[in-house]
């Protein structure tokens, strides 16, 4: 497994890759929580970080289906996807291996909004007035939201062998399960009797109530279980090439 | 016992890849492969790497099946798949440090550097992938192939795409490979197969058409073979040839003559006395090389037959 995850971590920074997701990230959170008036904390009077946490899912949305669509899609398309199956690796090795190293990937490209936090906490007046408790929560739910989006992605790799089609397949997915189970909670069909059933089987629900500094094991229990059903099914497809 | 192949058949859409088939290759012995393009050969060659299932049947690997346990024969076999598919991306050295790591080899960059030598990377082991002629790739991928010592080597048309200099050090590698290990090779070149192996295995629509040794082989081959001869003198006649031991038919158009023997023993050293008994000036003599698409419709004309 670890032989997998140093090479894919290595294609990742021996390539434009790495670097490209990771500024790109940064640049795009950055512009958001400091220098575009509307959002800007500077100009917002509040010492918070939710700017942070309400735009990296978008951000997210099209990142990390860009990062996992060559997980798959690329070895199918240039047969290496042989290489790797023939050699004394197990399919649960090979996907857990290349799941790790994109998620590692997503998660070096969130490490350094931790200087956000700490420029935030000396600008509070007084310093340090700000809801870290929140914000440390905050952090918990896109570490697992980046987990789900990084195993949905990973899961429409394996469906073709075109890394644009894969790419557009994991951003639809994404956004499906983020946001679309909110508006089909909203359809009036549903209304008092499941909209908050079906709310509950999206990610934005879940994520938005560990965001709120409130750690709860039900929420914890669905992230895991998403990754871990997308996985599962990722590790199916591929054995069923057989 | 190295690699015995039990039964193995592989359907995809109510069609047969691969039909019973059945063979075995030993240890210091190298098995050609050969078969018309689709007669299935790349198949069989999966599944025993374990790539793919089969439909039907099995196959052991140094006493392993490759049903129960597949890790263990991969463990077994380089494998050098068709179309040699590489990371185009990483460089020589890199990639071979990622294939000894997923093989947990110990002492790592000392068997690189033997494998560098063996098969002649040195010049090239600090260049990407993706940069290299094909000859170079093959070697990359012969190298990712032997890097973890297996007792079993499967190539799937190694030589193909390569030119005379690049067949010439291939093959000699192959050869040296195959004194110790088990070597199962394919390939659609006659020659080539003559050259390199022990025992050849000839497959036709994923039937098994043939199981000889290359001796064998080269026998049935060499009956009927087929001399084109040309004297200088027009008017020559044909019947000064046909008293020959081993010649079967002569036919003669202005003093280009054609040959057919149906011995085994070579007819060209009698053709020539007889043509100098004769006072005739000999300008030409050629043997047809037997071509392999003739080998198999022969052969699966005669399995047809019996």
């Amino acid at each position: 497994m670890f032989s997998v995850f140093y090479k894919e971590i290595n294609t990742f920074f021996s390539s434009l890759i790495g670097y490209l997701v990771i500024s790109v990230f940064l640049i795009s959170i950055g512009l958001f929580m400091w220098v575009f008036s509307d959002t800007s904390v500077l100009d917002y009077n509040f010492a918070t970080m939710d700017q942070l946490f309400s735009i990296a899912p978008l951000v997210f949305l099209f990142l990390i289906p860009a990062v996992t669509m060559r997980s798959f899609a690329e070895e199918k398309a240039k047969g290496t996807i042989e290489f790797l199956y023939t050699k004394p690796l197990t399919s649960y090795e090979i996907i857990l291996g290349k799941y790790l190293a994109n998620f590692s990937l997503v998660i070096f490209a969130l490490l350094p909004t931790m200087i956000y936090y700490f420029s935030i906490y000396q600008l509070g007046s007084p310093v340090g007035n700000l809801d870290s408790g929140a914000i440390f929560g905050s952090y918990i739910g896109l570490f697992f939201l980046s987990g789900a989006f990084v195993a949905i992605g990973m899961f429409a790799s394996t469906l073709t062998n075109n890394q644009i089609i894969a790419f557009i397949l994991g951003a639809f997915f994404c956004f499906f399960f983020h946001w679309a189970f909110v508006y089909i909670a909203r359809m009036p069909v549903f209304a008092a009797n499941f909209d908050l059933f079906i709310q509950k089987l999206g990610i934005n629900y879940h994520y938005n109530s560990i965001s709120k500094g409130l750690i709860d094991s039900r929420d914890i229990v669905y992230f895991v279980s998403v990754i871990f059903v997308f996985i599962y099914a990722t590790i199916t497809i591929m054995e069923n090439r057989k | 016992m190295s690699v015995i192949v039990k039964g193995l058949s592989k359907q995809f859409d109510h069609q047969f890849a691969v039909n019973q088939l059945s063979f075995e290759a030993h240890p210091g012995q190298i098995l050609g492969f050969l078969g018309p393009n689709g007669a299935g050969k790349t198949t069989t060659m999966k599944m025993i790497c374990c790539y793919i299932e089969p439909t039907e049947g099995t196959a052991e690997v140094e006493g392993y099946d490759i049903r129960t346990s597949p890790l263990m024969v991969r463990k077994q076999i380089g494998y050098l798949p068709e179309h040699n598919p590489l990371y185009e991306e990483m460089y020589v050295k890199e990639f071979l440090q990622f294939v000894a790591s997923i093989h947990k080899i110990e002492n790592k960059n000392a068997r690189i550097s033997d494998i560098i030598e063996m098969t002649g990377l040195g010049k090239e082991q600090n260049k990407i992938i993706g940069t290299l002629s094909k000859g170079y790739r093959q070697r990359v991928g012969l190298a990712q192939a032997i890097i973890h010592d297996p007792k079993v080597l499967i190539l799937d048309e190694p030589t193909s795409g390569l030119d005379m200099n690049q067949l010439v050090d291939i093959r000699s590698l192959i050869r040296e490979l195959g004194k110790e290990k088990t070597v199962i090779f394919s390939s659609h070149i006659m020659q080539e197969v003559q050259a390199l192996c022990d025992r050849v295995v000839i497959i036709s629509d994923g039937l098994l058409v043939a199981n000889e040794s290359i001796e064998k082989l080269s026998n049935r081959m060499s009956a009927n073979q087929i001399i084109h001869v040309e004297f200088a003198q027009k008017n020559v006649s044909p019947v000064l040839f046909t008293h020959i031991e081993g010649v079967a038919d002569v036919i003669s158009d202005h003093g280009q003559f054609t040959f057919t023997s149906d011995s085994h023993s070579d007819i060209r050293k009698s053709i020539f006395d007889a043509a100098v008994k004769n006072g005739l000036t000999l300008l030409e003599m050629r043997q047809d090389k037997a071509n392999v698409e003739d080998i198999f419709r022969k052969l699966t004309k005669s399995t047809s037959d019996v």
